[in-house]
């Protein structure tokens, strides 16, 4: 099969889209004329011209919601945020608006847009660039949040994105839009909220998403396949919903659990899923589920600092034999 | 006419401050090139001027506060080239005890509030430190400068009526420099003279010329002494520009080489040499002395980060709250 960047699965995703329905426009900071801040738009603006590939001003709040009244009158945006943190500017637009419209409306008007652009740490930034937002949208009913881990999966999910009769927040990252992954030619969609069991096994299941997959969850198998250690994988894929049934079928048959995320802990996806696993689960489970999460605090830029902050496979590792009682 | 006189000392004082921002960026930028300085840094190499005029019309304990193209201001305000390299390379001796980075340089003691990441983040802050020297009664100001690109956030919009309304002592600066990021101000407003964003506000307002010291100086005089008299805000549009790209990855296909030549023959550094030339306030041994006496300070502010030792990990979790034994989650 043939191997693309993930920032061009995101590109043909968009583009197939939009060739199909006129109603779909892309709209953000440098997306048109720079051809995207990491390049994801490169040439859209060339086939689709100025009117559906919109550069605007710095002013989130703004074209946030502007992006969402068109929505509601019928067209289907997708907004770029040149990464998450800056959609803070934007975020009552997004959680006050788009969330509620139609719940508010008593059904009448629905807002299908997709808010999408990087999320997470992308080396050293500072704290103000290193955040990870996918439980704050994940927290708010309305939303769907999608955090796609490698190129097949980023395609097929955001043009599941674009059609979605609901707002989805697409999260991607700075890292991943140069990796490389197998994605065919021809179309199709991968459905929101059903998580991938991406490696079968005996011992342990990991639940973990995003970039989290492959910069910290497969060197941790790997590692722990060399000690003859032999974990089940789950990739979420989506954070809301969040496909409880794949987890709790897996935990059921493991009867260990260790969850992975790069945000903060305090009411993240880990707590979720430790949750709805000890209610759902309770007897089946040999150990305490433990999570690995960042630290509980702003991302520094010293890289000593940052080393003892993030999420990373030995600290995986551990914590697998720590649910397994092994102790070396 | 203004209130601070413009002499000969000044011309010997921002010849040299300029020179020496202009050699520690330059220097920053080989760094980066060299991946001891990591992350985004943004150079301030051309918009010398604006920091220097702002300097010789303010006192010290005025306050600066800006964006994250940050290394400027404070080394002006008087923090020391060591603590700024440091921070640069993440170094526990670095004035954000290598927590902040480029972005986030903060000096408190010289009164300078950050180097903020958030577009036009800056905008309210600046004015919440002119209300608390207004609260407090003194006759302290606040210059709090953002970019081309940031006067289009909403921030700017609350700030300015409230900032009026409460005749508050801040003078808002943008430095004009032309483009936020690859988009230039023509792109972004059907109003390119963003002075004008103060008239609806009826702020003072102005442009300046900011490849200009004296006419920096001169503009920020007036706002300076409005501000102490108790009449509020002036917005300042200083024109400049950045000779180099936004941050160290922009292959800035966005402009022309011959603009940015253009800016370079304009260069506020040889603008403010020529004149101190001209009228003979120093001859050719001064400018020597100057330039070793930087180099010397440019060498031992790299000497000082490359020893510095990388902050503990233990440190990680200091500086979070002002509380001690802060009860945070470690599982
Ligand atoms: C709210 C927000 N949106 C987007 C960004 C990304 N960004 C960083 S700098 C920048 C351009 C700002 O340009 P300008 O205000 O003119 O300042 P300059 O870099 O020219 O000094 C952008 C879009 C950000 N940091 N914050
Ligand atoms: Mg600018």
């Amino acid at each position: 099969m043939r191997v693309i960047q993930y920032r061009e699965a995101l590109r043909e995703a968009m583009n197939e889209e939009m060739r199909k329905d006129d109603k779909i426009f892309l709209m953000g900071e440098e997306v048109a004329e720079y051809n995207g801040a990491y390049k994801v738009s490169q040439g859209m603006l060339d086939e689709f011209g100025p009117k559906r590939i919109i550069d605007t001003p710095i002013a989130e709040l703004g074209f946030a919601g502007i992006a969402i009244g068109a929505a509601m009158n019928g067209l289907r945006p997708i907004v770029e945020f040149m990464t998450f943190n800056f959609s803070l500017v934007a975020i009552d637009q997004i959680i006050n608006g788009a969330a509620k419209m139609l719940s508010m409306s008593g059904g009448q008007i629905s807002v299908p847009i997709v808010f999408r652009g990087p999320t997470g740490n992308a080396g050293q930034l500072g704290a103000q660039h290193s955040q990870n937002f996918e439980n704050w949208f994940a927290n708010c009913p309305g939303l769907k949040v999608v955090v796609p881990s490698n190129p097949y999966d980023a395609k097929g999910l955001l043009k599941s994105s674009i059609i979605d009769p609901d707002p989805v927040i697409y999260m991607e990252s700075e890292l991943m839009y140069g990796d490389k992954g197998e994605v065919p030619e021809e179309e199709y969609y991968i459905e929101i909220g059903k998580a991938k069991v991406v490696k079968e096994g005996t011992d342990v299941t990991i639940v973990s998403f995003g970039k989290m997959m492959s910069r910290v969850i497969e060197p941790a198998v790997e590692a722990l396949n060399k000690e003859g250690i032999n974990v089940e994988v789950i990739d979420l894929r989506t954070v809301r919903p969040i496909d409880f049934e794949t987890i709790l079928t897996s935990v059921k048959k493991t009867n260990r659990l260790v969850v992975v995320e790069e945000a903060w802990p305090l009411a993240s996806i880990s707590s979720e899923i430790a949750f709805h696993v000890q209610k759902n689960a309770f007897d089946y489970l040999d150990a305490p589920v433990l999570r690995i999460t960042c630290a509980d605090v702003p991302l520094p830029y010293a890289p000593t600092l940052i080393a003892a902050s993030l999420p990373n496979a030995d600290r995986v590792v551990k914590a697998v034999k720590e649910v397994m009682y092994i102790n070396k | 006419m203004s209130s601070v006189a413009i002499t000969k000392e000044t011309y010997l004082y921002w010849y040299e401050l300029m020179l020496l921002l202009r050699r520690f960026e330059e220097k920053a930028g080989q760094l980066y090139g060299q991946q001891k300085i990591r992350g985004f840094c943004h150079l301030y190499i051309g918009q010398e001027a604006v920091i220097a005029g702002t300097m010789s019309a303010t006192k010290k304990d005025d306050s600066l506060i800006t964006a994250y193209r940050d290394h400027a201001h404070p080394i002006a305000k008087g923090m020391s080239p060591n603590a700024a390299m440091a921070e640069m390379y993440g170094k526990a001796t670095g004035c954000s005890k290598g927590k902040g980075g480029s972005m986030h340089f903060f000096d408190k003691e010289n009164k300078f509030y950050g180097g903020h990441g958030i577009v036009g983040g800056q905008i309210p802050l600046g004015a919440g430190l002119a209300f608390a020297e207004k609260y407090l009664g003194t006759d302290n100001v606040n210059v709090c400068y953002m970019g081309d690109g940031a006067v289009r956030q909403g921030s700017l919009n609350e700030t300015f009526n409230m900032a009026m309304l409460w005749k508050l002592p801040v003078i808002f600066v943008v430095e004009n420099n032309g483009y936020a990021m690859g988009t230039s101000v023509a792109r972004t407003s059907n109003t390119t003279d963003i002075y004008k964003l103060g008239l609806g506000y009826e702020m003072p307002c102005a442009p300046v010329d900011g490849m200009d010291p004296v006419a920096v100086h001169n503009a920020m005089d007036e706002a300076v002494q409005r501000a102490r008299r108790g009449e509020g805000p002036t917005f300042l549009e200083i024109r400049t520009y950045r000779y180099k790209g936004h941050s160290m990855s922009d292959p800035q296909k966005y402009r022309t080489k011959e603009e940015v030549e253009e800016y370079k023959a304009k260069d506020p550094i040889e603008v403010v040499k020529a004149k101190i030339e001209k009228e003979k306030w120093a001859d050719q041994a001064w400018f020597d002395e100057v330039a070793a006496k930087i180099k010397n300070q440019i060498d031992e502010a790299v000497k000082f980060a490359e020893e510095s030792p990388w902050p503990d990990p233990s440190e990680l979790f200091t500086d979070v709250y002002a509380q001690e034994n802060y009860p945070f989650i470690k599982d």
